[in-house]
């Protein structure tokens, strides 16, 4: 009964002062918004960072020759050749926990059709590439192991290699044959499109022709490969296959326990790391702003909280004269507060993932809203909402009423 | 007879206050009878004291030292939650400045004491109101807000919202010091009606025209009482309305 005439009294009280009610809860219903799209933004940038990589495989083992060291100067990476396509063979047949092999050979090539030519890169691989890499054929079809065997000269293309030389992306090139560095070369399949890479990269600019085609017939060595590309039976293993190949090709490198590798082995993991360390700092970068837009919200509420409590002092007189208890009050306070926080909480969250839906669809920004951000930027908003309303009717309850009535 | 007539009896009642180093002797030692269906006037100048003193009745402040018994209960004894149910239920509160709630209806600022008021069910909550608003000649401005009203209107929406809880004492505080002498006049005369109805009513006021319509007269000085008599020729405020009557009639007519 009388709880009920407290929530009367609070709504009359809303009711009849709208513009400081709403004004009030302006600052909740900012704060709240404002945290819910930053987090959502930021998490959205975050997660399609994870999944672009991802996309890579993570799956994947690189094996690059080491560095050449002589008379004490080291050059980079891959400046000497010392992995052999016997060495593929070997991890293939070698180590368990390797699924896919094969030796990559890469060089820069001219294509020409007709009249058009394309400078672009010529990978020669082993099918297993075709798994490792998730690549699949669009068009045509791809390369059998007997075409490696014959070294067969057969190719796929990637799509922009088919616009260059075809003059249109949409152009079936399966069954022509193009001329790369001089030599006639009969595509076979065209490539799914792929995109660029995380770094910007076109990941269709390529040629892929059989290994021992691209060996045989374009390499200047047909002992040495360029590169070894490999996939982990699985992910959580990866290391254990990365320590596996080490050893092996240690081994068949004739390597004393005190040389250096002559080799790098690398794991997409890596890189994945890396990326996950940039997107931590981003995301910590993002929760410390969100924070402080949170706090100057959370001030904003205390202050038209404290405010709207003090100018009411003689209200509160009133209220007390003719028979309120300092409990009542507080009781009606605290209503009020709580139906400024919790509406204005549930319209900021309503506008914080309206303007995280508008960012994405206008801004094509990826946005990921969390349960998470939205609890703590309706708690904290809502207990700041509480307390400084609740502070400073407690004070003018604890009055005696006829100060309180005379208060200016 | 006489003692159950008594209400209100205060006994060396002393308010100091004290503003750093200075003690201010608002009330010293006042011994007061008020009794039932009593209509006394507080008077006395600024700072006399008379405003503590009648806060101090209606329990919204608190003596230094001294004795109140209100129907021979004691009253300082009592902790805040029952002083505030004492306001709500036995007393009424009428101001200089009228403190109704701004942008509140008639009704609702009548309401008030009500939702504070347990015994009171909601569904007679509209009824009281009503009747309390008529009781003072308002029944056609239930639904009018303060800024609407007159400067008289507002002080009688003050009235029915003392009335609204049948309190047994009604405490005004200066309650025509905003008015002018006609409408001055017609609170007057509610007051009468009131008190003719048997409600007690302590009224302070500096006007001793407005006094001269209680029962008695009692004059403050320095905080104390000075003085303490029943008023020798009462004004009738339905009356003096006449005579005002009549005279703006005759200014109109030459």
């Amino acid at each position: 009964m009388r709880i009920l005439n407290l929530f009367k009294v609070a709504y009359r009280s809303l009711n009849r002062n709208k513009l400081r009610s709403f004004l009030t809860m302006l600052g909740i219903i900012i704060g709240v918004a404002s945290v819910i799209a930053m987090l959502a933004i930021g998490e959205g940038s975050n997660q399609n960072i994870k999944a672009s990589i991802a996309s890579l495989g993570t799956n994947t083992i690189m094996i690059y020759p080491g560095a050449n060291f002589q008379g004490g100067v080291r050059a980079g990476a891959s400046s000497i050749q010392t992995i052999k396509l016997e060495d593929a063979e070997a991890i293939a047949t070698r180590c368990d926990l390797v699924s896919h092999v094969s030796p990559v050979d890469q060089k820069r090539v001219q294509a020409i059709y007709g009249s058009e030519n394309w400078g672009t890169s010529c990978l020669g691989v082993k099918n297993d590439y075709f798994t490792i890499r998730s690549l699949t054929i669009e068009k045509g079809s791809g390369f059998t192991t007997s075409d490696d065997r014959a070294a067969a000269k057969v190719c796929v293309v990637g799509i922009t290699v088919v616009l260059n030389l075809f003059g249109d992306e949409n152009a079936d090139p399966v069954g022509q044959i193009i001329r790369i560095n001089s030599i006639p070369v009969k595509i076979i399949g065209v490539l799914s499109k792929m995109g660029q890479n995380t770094f910007g990269q076109d990941q269709d600019d390529i040629i892929i022709a059989p290994f021992s085609t691209v060996q045989k017939r374009m390499m200047s060595s047909t002992t040495y490969v360029n590169s070894i590309l490999a996939s982990g039976i699985s992910e959580d293993q990866i290391n254990d296959a990365v320590d596996e190949i080490s050893s092996l090709l240690r081994e068949k490198h004739k390597l004393a326990p005190s040389d250096d590798n002559d080799f790098t082995v690398r794991t997409q993991s890596d890189i994945s790391n890396i990326f996950g360390t940039i997107s931590k700092v981003m995301t910590i970068l993002l929760a410390s702003i969100a924070s402080i837009s949170l706090l100057v919200g959370g001030i904003g509420i205390m202050n038209i909280m404290l405010v709207s409590v003090t100018e009411r002092t003689r209200e509160i007189g009133i209220r007390m004269a003719i028979g309120a208890k300092g409990r009542d009050v507080l009781i009606q306070f605290m209503i009020e507060s709580i139906v400024i926080s919790f509406v204005g909480g549930l319209i900021g969250i309503a506008l914080g993932i309206t303007v995280s839906e508008l960012v994405a669809k206008f801004g094509g920004w990826p946005v990921v809203i969390t349960l998470s951000s939205v609890l703590l930027s309706f708690l904290f908003s809502a207990v700041v909402g509480l307390f400084f309303g609740w502070y400073p009717a407690r004070k003018a309850a604890a009055l005696n009423p006829i100060d309180a009535l005379r208060y200016e | 007879m006489a003692d159950s007539e008594n209400l209100i009896t205060v006994k060396d009642l002393t308010k100091t206050y004290r503003t750093g180093d200075i003690e201010v002797h608002a009330l010293s030692a006042v011994t007061l009878n008020i009794n039932k269906g009593e209509f006394v006037a507080i008077m006395g100048a600024s700072g006399s004291g008379k405003s503590t003193f009648m806060n101090i009745l209606g329990c919204l402040d608190s003596p230094t030292s001294g004795e109140y018994l209100m129907e021979g209960m004691d009253i300082l004894s009592r902790d805040k939650n029952k002083l505030a149910e004492l306001r709500n239920n036995k007393f009424g509160f009428i101001f200089q400045s009228f403190n109704i709630l701004p942008r509140t209806s008639a009704q609702e600022n009548v309401e008030l004491p009500l939702l504070y008021n347990n015994k009171v069910k909601a569904n007679e909550r509209k009824e009281k109101a009503f009747n309390a608003l008529k009781s003072v000649g308002l029944a056609d401005r239930v639904n009018s807000m303060p800024n609407q009203l007159s400067g008289g209107q507002q002080q009688r929406v003050a009235i029915a919202r003392a009335l609204v809880n049948d309190p047994m004492v009604i405490m005004a505080d200066e309650p025509t010091g905003n008015l002018d002498s006609r409408t001055s006049y017609e609170i007057m005369e509610i007051f009468q009606k009131l008190n003719d109805k048997g409600i007690t009513i302590v009224m302070v006021t500096h006007e001793p025209d407005i006094a001269q319509f209680a029962k008695s007269n009692i004059v403050f000085k320095d905080g104390k009482i000075i003085a303490n008599n029943p008023v020798k020729e009462r004004k009738n405020a339905t009356e003096e309305l006449k005579k005002i009557a009549a005279l703006t009639a005759e200014k109109a007519t030459t």
